[in-house]
């Protein structure tokens, strides 16, 4: 019973967010502010996630197909189609949600605590749509390209491991990396961080909106914001996986 | 002018304010006093809708403020001003950017005029060179003359004020208090105060309201409460050692 309200007042909030704005230039100046926050500052830790993420997989590929009869271009091949259907924007969307989820939580939460959201109000603002749109809006336009970096520099680290150990023939890599290459899967990879990008904001927009009492319940939303938007991830990566590939 | 009648609210079955019957005047300091948990900022919450009565009726001169729906009352809140607790300054904007938000979503005036506007309603409260600064790099006293900034920047016709000079020193106290009452003659605003600080009271209270236990208890000038045989009121008056003296020192 309890799920289903939080979910009622998910969907409320959101029908707040997503009505008419009180100034449309406003709002484009708050999105170039979010997309520098959410996505620009997002780029360190996902160059480093990536790089290890294609390095740590070509080297477990190359482990795993150590065999005769398979070919050696298949561990460049493997790694990434791995890197490009999954890691980069899964795996890479589950580590957003612990670090955009959390500071946009406690972002939102903290504003309610102190009477920020109240003082919006007061003044007349849709403080909902005020705050979390231009968070979802940028997110959205932003993390697409999160992922494809991400995708570039996961491939580039299995390049680092096949030129610099001797795990594998770099030439073999590169012609792996170029082996039948289906161009959906980039779409169904975007698609898929996109939709990761509108759950990550809107989510955890959502527990910092409703947080109530002090900085501790700021804390426990953020927490909460996590674990809910990783969830929700999980779920809808299965759906789309269902809808898109198969 | 606003009216209030009949006002109830309660949370979660427990009754927070009960049968509020009163009228705060134009041009005048309106203070709410009463002990901490008394129900003064649900009162004050529910005046400007931030909190939902659950029966009862507030009029702004002459709009029934309480029966008006979502868009209407968001029109009316356009010429209402609140000074938060806390300040309620955006933290990541910074003196300026706070003031001058109103202006950014509500008018079509220019940016300069927008700023003539805002470094107006700034000298009016003696902040000076800090248009750059946020609000952590600002003291308590001028986190709250940036947010009375913030109110009038408007021009409201309603100013409401919660305890807006908690954590203040006396000294910063009395300039804030007295900022309120000239901004509240030299607009002619209704401006409502909540506090519990005695000092403000004897200083500024021009009509006092004092709530006990969420109900309407005494009601009066700042001249009456010294005279009044009121015991809750008296309890809370002479709690403080300033009024103490202030009424010896009257008698």
């Amino acid at each position: 019973m309890k799920f289903f309200e939080l979910i009622g007042n998910y969907l409320l909030l959101m029908s707040k967010v997503f009505s008419r704005p009180e100034k449309v230039k406003i709002y484009r100046r708050r999105i170039m502010a979010e997309m520098e926050s959410i996505g620009l500052n997002s780029i360190g830790i996902v160059a480093i996630i990536s790089v290890f993420m294609g390095a740590v997989i070509t080297i477990q590929m190359a482990l795993n197909l150590e065999s005769p009869f398979i070919p050696k271009y298949l561990i460049g091949y493997a790694t990434r189609e791995s890197v490009v259907l999954e890691f980069s924007s899964t795996v890479v969307a589950l580590i957003l949600a612990g670090k955009v989820g959390s500071s946009i939580a406690s972002e939102i939460g903290t504003m309610r605590i102190t009477e920020q959201i109240d003082a919006l109000e007061i003044m007349g603002v849709n403080s909902a749509s005020y705050l979390i749109l231009p968070k979802i809006i940028s997110s959205v336009l932003f993390f697409p390209f999160l992922t494809i970096l991400s995708t570039i520099i996961g491939v580039g680290g299995g390049y680092v491991v096949a030129r610099f150990t001797d795990v594998m023939n770099v030439d073999e890599y590169l012609i792996g990396i170029r082996y039948s290459f289906n161009t959906f899967y980039i779409t169904y990879a975007l698609v898929k961080a996109a939709v990761f990008a509108f759950l990550i904001t809107s989510v955890s927009g959502f527990y910092g909106f409703y947080a109530q009492g002090n900085s501790l319940e700021v804390g426990r939303a953020s927490t909460k914001a996590v674990v809910s938007s990783s969830i929700a991830i999980l779920v809808f990566n299965l759906i789309l996986t269902k809808l898109l590939l198969t | 002018m606003i009216h209030v009648e009949h006002l109830y609210k309660s949370f979660e079955g427990r009754t927070v304010l009960k049968d509020i019957t009163t009228t705060f005047d134009t041009g005048k300091t309106n203070l709410i006093i009463g002990q901490s948990g008394s129900g003064k900022t649900v009162l004050l919450k529910s005046l400007v809708g931030l909190h939902e009565a659950d029966s009862g009726s507030i009029f702004y001169d002459d709009v029934c403020y309480s029966s008006l729906n979502f868009k209407e009352k968001k029109a009316v809140r356009q010429h209402v001003g609140m000074i938060f607790q806390g300040g309620a300054l955006l933290d990541s904007s910074t003196v300026v950017e706070n003031v001058k938000l109103p202006l950014d979503l509500f008018t079509e005036m220019s940016n300069s005029e927008k700023l003539d506007r805002v470094h107006f309603c700034l000298n009016r409260v003696n902040i000076l060179d800090a248009d750059d600064l946020y609000p952590s790099e600002l003291s308590g006293g001028m986190i709250k003359r940036v947010a009375i900034a913030r109110a009038i920047v408007m021009n409201p016709r309603y100013l409401f004020c919660d305890e807006p000079n908690s954590g203040l020193d006396p000294k910063t106290s009395v300039v804030i208090d007295n900022l309120i009452r000239e901004i509240t003659e030299e607009y002619n605003m209704t401006t409502v105060v909540n506090t519990h600080d005695m000092n403000s009271v004897l200083e500024i209270g021009e009509k006092v309201l004092f709530i006990y236990e969420g109900q309407k208890w005494w009601e009066g000038t700042k001249h009456d409460i010294l005279d009044s045989d009121n015991r809750e009121l008296n309890d809370f008056v002479f709690a403080s050692a300033m009024a103490k003296r202030a009424k010896r020192a009257l008698r």
